[in-house]
């Protein structure tokens, strides 16, 4: 069992390396940029890697990241006065593609002279078919050289799609079972040796408090434990409306009371609507916290229609400032 | 509003594209109940569903490969002849299929079949699902049961995945590889041997000589199956291009969701083909005629309970706006009247009677 850590930004950032995973539409990619800044605040040498070619990342960290991306920025010099980090944190992302990854992994490996000609004539998509989950695992490979050269404290990667992590993350698994030895083999086992390590990787699952995020973040959070034998950090449920109390509908009753027309109409609709959506956010925080023993973070839905870096730096310091969450402490606070 | 009705009586196929997550399972069977209520024999298939939402629909697991038909009730109108059919797909099965079709011999069928490098292909591939939904696509529709297809396509960066994917095969062993590997001899086509070529002995040393193995028995055993691949596959192109194919967007009002769907829009506006609809999911209803700020007011000049109940007033009003600004350049790329909004509800959707819900939300009944 891995150490109890104090706080939730401990415990998210207590191995080397953090798969942060869920279904599409649940702020996978917000939930990194939100550990990876309040990380890098914390004093952590941090890395994001990001798999998709999405520029999103970029773009939430913007106030750490230089507009060229790739390159490193050291947030020391950062003048928004309040969030400036203790000395010696930084933050960096980088994009990995899994073609990429292989041409690097087959130049570095005394292919030089044909990885051009075999990415010529598509032999790459070949391999890449005859050996599934070769390019998951040459992704995978190269996040741990990342961890093994010693130049971050924490990895934090923006993981693919829950569906897709499942393969994502067996890939080493599978292909150490097809192929019996040569550098494929090797990259595999230390692949393996790295995601079993509860000292230096876990997964983050990300969901929604809403029925189906739950049941499919459930239902990936076995699968990764029975088939991967990885570590599963805290569950973040994404987007919890935390936002100001209602009165209770006889509180609501007496400030309407007298109150004609349209106005009382709309206050009691809107009010309704927001009570229905709170007690089912409440019902399914609750039932993922009964089916599954695992620490939940909360984090609070913001009133806009797309985050921005200022979001992130505001869901950073509520990750930073959160004590341990507990369920029942969480609940109480719902209306 | 978007006319869907319209879309669903002109179309035979309707595919639902858009990013993960923003409900384009369920809003495909929606899409399929309000057929089913028009009077239509309406199929629809389902890549992934949510278990619940697939419960809903009958598919249990075991069944899936197979339409099955929903038992539906008045809600769903008295149209005598609706009828709503549901699958989902499977991909694996439905390219044995294909190479059932169209191998010569059942030995060939044996070596393709059992070949590793296929079971991967078949299981795995990226473009294997979209060409085995673009393949099913083309079988429904030829299948008198029915005479409305519609495809909830596979979640993708990319719209003409789905446009190109039928020709992936045919690709595949078009690949310059292939050609590597089988070089003619006098006696036909024979496979050359491993050590004979440099590139293969490279790939063999990285991957292990079995791998490689399997990659040439594979490319062996498909030998003569590449015209007929190419022939379905420009057949299934053609039906999805056709006019009776209708395109419907799916999105979330979130600003990186509605980028996407621009993005695919844009994609698919370039190769011609007409979108017919966006549909968003889950936006904020209204609450009220006046705005953000009007309640933000009446929430400062009030007290108490009643501040409390102005300032939720506020909270949604804000997030609607929000919203309608983010999917305002969608409308501008499919055309403000094709773009349809569904509220968010105060639960989840994930059985008939939700179903039923959103179509008269879509529809124009609630």
């Amino acid at each position: 069992m891995p150490p109890e850590h104090e706080s939730p930004l401990q415990s998210l950032t207590a191995t080397n390396v953090v798969i942060v995973a869920g279904k599409g539409g649940v702020g996978k990619t917000t939930v990194t940029a939100v550990i990876a800044r309040a990380a890098s605040r914390d004093g952590r040498r941090v890395l994001v890697v990001e798999l998709d070619g999405k520029p999103t990342l970029d773009e939430l960290l913007r106030n750490d990241v230089d507009s060229d991306s790739d390159s490193e920025v050291e947030s020391e010099g950062e003048s928004d006065g309040d969030g400036a980090d203790p000395p010696g944190g930084t933050l960096e992302v980088v994009h990995i593609s899994a073609a990429d990854a292989l041409d690097e992994y087959l130049r570095d490996h005394g292919f030089q002279r044909i990885a051009k000609r075999l990415n010529k004539t598509g032999v790459i998509d070949m391999v890449g078919t005859a050996a599934p989950g070769i390019d998951d695992v040459v992704v995978l490979g190269k996040i741990r050289q990342y961890e093994q050269s010693g130049d971050y404290d924490v990895i934090v990667v923006d993981g693919p799609a829950a569906g897709h992590a499942i393969t994502f993350l067996t890939s080493a698994t599978g292909l150490a079972n097809a192929v019996r030895s040569g550098p494929v083999r090797t990259q595999s086992d230390g692949v393996i040796e790295l995601l079993t390590d509860v000292e230096r990787c876990q997964v983050v699952l990300v969901t929604l408090p809403e029925t189906t995020p739950v049941n499919e973040v459930i239902e990936t959070a076995f699968a990764l434990e029975d088939d991967v034998g990885i570590q599963l950090g805290p569950i973040v449920v994404n987007a919890v409306d935390d936002g100001a109390a209602l009165p209770d509908v006889a509180g609501q009753d007496a400030a309407l009371r007298g109150m004609a027309g349209v106005d009382g109409d709309v206050l009691r609709a809107a009010a309704s609507f927001r009570r229905a959506r709170r007690a089912m956010e409440s019902n399914e925080i609750g039932r993922l916290a009964n089916e599954m023993p695992l620490a939940q973070l909360h984090l609070p839905a913001r009133l806009v229609a797309g985050l921005t870096s200022a979001d992130i730096d505001l869901m950073a310091d509520v990750l930073a400032e959160s004590v341990t969450a507990s369920v029942t402490e969480s609940e109480a606070d719902r209306g | 509003m978007a006319d869907l009705g319209a879309v669903i009586d002109n179309s035979s196929v309707i595919v639902c594209c858009g990013s993960g997550g923003v409900g384009k399972t369920t809003t495909a069977a929606v899409l399929g109940l309000e057929a089913a209520r028009l009077g239509r024999r309406a199929v629809v298939v389902t890549i992934d569903p949510a278990r619940r939402l697939a419960d809903a629909l009958g598919l249990v697991d075991g069944l899936a490969a197979e339409p099955q038909r929903i038992e539906l009730d008045s809600r769903a109108g008295d149209a005598p002849n609706g009828e709503l059919w549901a699958m989902m797909l499977d991909t694996a099965a439905t390219f044995d299929g294909l190479v059932t079709r169209h191998a010569s011999d059942p030995d060939q069928i044996e070596r393709i079949l059992t070949n590793p490098l296929y079971r991967n292909m078949a299981g795995a591939m990226s473009g294997t699902q979209e060409y085995m939904a673009a393949e099913t696509l083309h079988t429904l529709h030829g299948d008198e049961r029915f005479d409305l297809v519609i495809v909830d396509t596979p979640p993708s960066r990319n719209a003409l995945d789905f446009l190109e994917a039928p020709g992936v095969l045919a690709r595949f062993l078009d690949h310059r590889a292939f050609k590597l590997l089988m070089l003619p001899t006098k006696g036909g086509l024979r496979v050359l041997g491993v050590a004979a070529q440099p590139i293969l002995k490279a790939i063999g040393r990285v991957v292990g000589s079995d791998v490689l193995a399997d990659a040439v028995a594979f490319f062996q055993a498909f030998a003569g199956m590449e015209s007929g691949f190419r022939d379905r596959a420009d057949e299934v192109v053609a039906l999805i291009r056709a006019p009776e194919t209708s395109f419907v967007i799916v999105a979330s009002p979130r600003h990186d969701t509605i980028t996407e769907a621009v993005w695919f829009a844009e994609q698919l506006v370039d190769q011609q083909v007409d979108i017919s609809a966006a549909i968003i999911n889950r936006t904020q209803p209204a609450f009220g005629e006046g705005t953000a700020v009007d309640a933000r007011g009446a929430a400062e000049a009030a007290t108490g309970e009643l501040a409390a109940l102005w300032h939720n007033v506020a909270d949604l009003r804000t997030l609607r706006e929000a919203e309608h600004d983010v999917i305002s350049p969608l409308g501008d790329a499919v055309g403000h009247d094709r773009v349809a909004l569904l509220p968010l509800l105060d639960s989840d959707v994930h059985d008939l009677d939700g179903l039923y819900t959103i179509a008269d939300h879509l529809f124009g009944r609630s």
